[in-house]
């Protein structure tokens, strides 16, 4: 015996609520499954219509990723010694052999670098401007924090030009300082606003406990406001690390030699006779990967973070 | 321990007018009770001595010396506030230790968990120590708070309020145990309170707070049986003071505009007959709800009293309070 209830929700309508969300689920995740799959597929497989779903998996991806290749004579290729390891292997089986390692890895080594010092240095700036927002009178804080979001008005790449003369006065074209920079002044608006909010959530009387207690202010923000703000640091960070990660039109201009990032990379993977797709694919896999895992490393906070403003007073 | 002096002290939180040239000595070893309505003030005072606000104009003196440049911490006082106090993502026991850790006092951590048994056990939270603060009810809480006052040996305490969320029963004991710790260690306490048992049992002075105006300080007896005005004898006894027009009764004095009346002025037997109305039966007395021709008024008699509602009773003021038209006391 069940008995009737206004909050509870019905057994079919909680059903209905789960196929939805199972369908939508799908939905999402089924680009991710294409490209996880063609990463594991061989060069044919990856371009037959129609489309293969079930398949033998294969690395050549992952090691063309890695790798450069060339094509050499027939004879010279019979004339070979037998390969050595597991990827001579692959690449001798598309008729070709290994002549390098691609650039691949330095520019995932640029993107977390660029990505991550970005996103820790508007999560510092960003904490500190908003503490100061939420707690002292600032004169004009009004103005300065609508100026603050006002750098948020006009998409990013309407300045580029601008940018790009500038950073080529000052020498930081391609640079992982000039590419840090420039994410953080774009994602800062972003972390001041939010954290401001989750700041302001935050009772004023922690801290003045604290300040009675014998602490200084500093103290007391170490101590009290910063494992209270923690949900809203590490959602803001998620929010900051997802720009400058995906960021792909500064990227294209400003990086080519030396701090270019994956994401202007990938696309320039080109195998011999046309895109190498089973490449693209595994740089794509392997790019998604750090997001993921920091997004599942913070995920406690982010429910909680993505719901503020509803926090229990 | 120390005496704590404040001299004209104003504050005003923009077009408020919090605190108005207060001057007030809250002697060494005192128990100081504020009284007064919700913004007289009672809080500003804590927190301009705690240091949290600055006065706009006067000067804060403890033991002698000027705080007024002091940080909070400098100022070595401790608070309780009437609500938020817990650190929320610390454990009881952390709470409790907070204030030991600080780089003002640092103190060994053996000598930390000492202390904070010794609080707890006297809080009758000890199994509840290891709980998150946000676990605890609010009752518990409340006796956190107050523990982390307890664990430090400030110059003053600052209490806003700390027993007001507790139950009966153990506001009757936290009571008794504030008072112990202020009789065996000397201490002294600023205490905010809207509650007439905790001002006239704890406190050795009372000041009366009215639109940020302290309007009378003395001792709880004084406060009870001297009010300066309308205003403060309405601040203390239970039931309220009863306040009718002058000439209710006869020998007024002159300019006297309103006679004031408490159960014990209002003596039964010859006098003016009043209706009985209602009789509310608490226990340990009987209020008893009169009407006086048009006026109406409420005394206490005994707890077994055989009289009902309906019945008349002949009563006339004993020693009663008289007021002038402005409230003031006559």
């Amino acid at each position: 015996m069940s008995a009737y209830s206004v909050t509870e929700p019905s057994k079919a309508s909680k059903w209905v609520a789960a196929a939805l969300v199972v369908l939508y689920t799908i939905i999402t995740l089924l680009p991710l499954v294409w490209i996880i799959s063609t990463s594991f597929k061989s060069g044919p497989d990856s371009i037959s219509y129609p489309p293969k779903v079930l398949f033998e998996p294969a690395l050549e991806g992952y090691v063309n990723l890695f790798t450069t290749r060339t094509r050499i004579a027939a004879e010279d290729f019979a004339a070979l010694p037998p390969p050595e390891t597991w990827y001579d292997q692959i690449v001798r089986d598309q008729g070709m052999v290994i002549a390098g390692q691609s650039r691949f890895g330095e520019r995932f080594l640029n993107s977390v670098i660029i990505g991550f010092g970005s996103t820790f240095l508007s999560i510092f700036l960003g904490t500190l401007a908003a503490y100061a927002f939420s707690r002292f009178k600032v004169p004009l804080k009004d103005d300065l924090l609508f100026f603050i979001l006002s750098t948020r008005m006009m998409p990013p790449i309407a300045v580029a030009i601008p940018i790009y003369l500038m950073y080529r006065e000052l020498g930081l074209s391609d640079t992982h300082l000039g590419m840090i920079l420039l994410y953080t002044a774009v994602n800062i608006s972003l972390a001041v606003w939010l954290l401001k909010g989750f700041i302001d959530e935050i009772p004023r009387e922690y801290e003045e406990a604290a300040l009675i207690d014998g602490y200084t202010r500093f103290q007391a923000f170490r101590k009290v406001v910063l494992p209270q703000a923690a949900t809203g640091i590490a959602s803001t960070a998620i929010f900051c690390l997802i720009f400058a990660w995906n960021e792909y039109a500064f990227a294209v201009l400003l990086t080519s030699g030396n701090a270019q990032t994956a994401p202007p990379f990938i696309p320039t993977i080109i195998g011999v006779g046309g895109q190498d797709w089973p490449a693209v694919a595994a740089g794509a896999t392997l790019f998604l990967l750090p997001v993921m895992i920091f997004t599942i490393l913070l995920r406690k906070h982010l429910l909680r973070g993505i719901t503020f403003g509803a926090v229990r007073k | 321990m120390a005496e704590v002096t404040l001299s004209n002290l104003s504050k005003s939180y923009g077009a408020t007018q919090a605190l108005q040239d207060v001057s007030l000595t809250i002697p060494d070893g005192a128990f100081v009770v504020l009284l007064g309505p919700t913004g007289a003030g009672k809080t500003t005072t804590l927190r301009l001595i705690a240091g949290l606000d600055k006065p706009d104009a006067g000067d804060i003196r403890i033991d002698g010396a000027s705080v007024l440049q002091d940080t909070p911490a400098q100022r070595d006082v401790a608070m309780v506030f009437q609500q938020y106090s817990l650190y929320p993502h610390l454990t009881v026991r952390e709470n409790l230790a907070f204030p030991l850790r600080s780089p003002m006092i640092a103190m060994p951590e053996d000598q930390i968990a000492k202390r904070v048994a010794e609080v707890a056990e006297v809080l009758r939270i000890p199994h509840k120590l290891d709980n998150k603060a946000t676990a605890l009810s609010g009752g518990e809480m409340q006796r956190v708070s107050i523990g982390r006052a307890l664990v430090r040996n400030p110059r003053i305490y600052l209490m806003d309020e700390p027993l007001s969320s507790l139950d009966a029963k153990l506001r009757a004991d936290l009571r008794v145990e504030l008072k112990r710790i202020h009789a065996e260690m000397g201490a002294t306490f600023l205490y905010v309170t809207h509650d007439q048992i905790e001002a006239m049992t704890m406190a050795t002075h009372v000041g009366v707070l009215d639109h940020g105006k302290l309007v009378q300080f003395g001792t709880p007896r004084e406060i009870y049986e001297e009010p300066v005005s309308t205003y403060v004898a309405s601040r203390l006894g239970q039931p309220h003071i009863n306040l009718l027009p002058a000439d209710a009764f006869p020998g007024a004095p002159p300019n006297a505009a309103q006679i004031g009346l408490r159960p014990e002025h209002i003596h039964t037997g010859g006098g003016a007959p009043a209706t009985i109305t209602r009789v509310e039966h608490l226990g340990d007395q009987t209020r008893l709800h009169l009407s006086l021709g048009p006026h109406s008024l409420i005394t206490l008699t005994e707890p077994h009293t055989p009289l009902k509602p309906g019945e008349t009773l002949d009563i006339r003021p004993q020693n009663p309070l008289w007021f002038d038209a402005e409230g003031n006391r006559i």
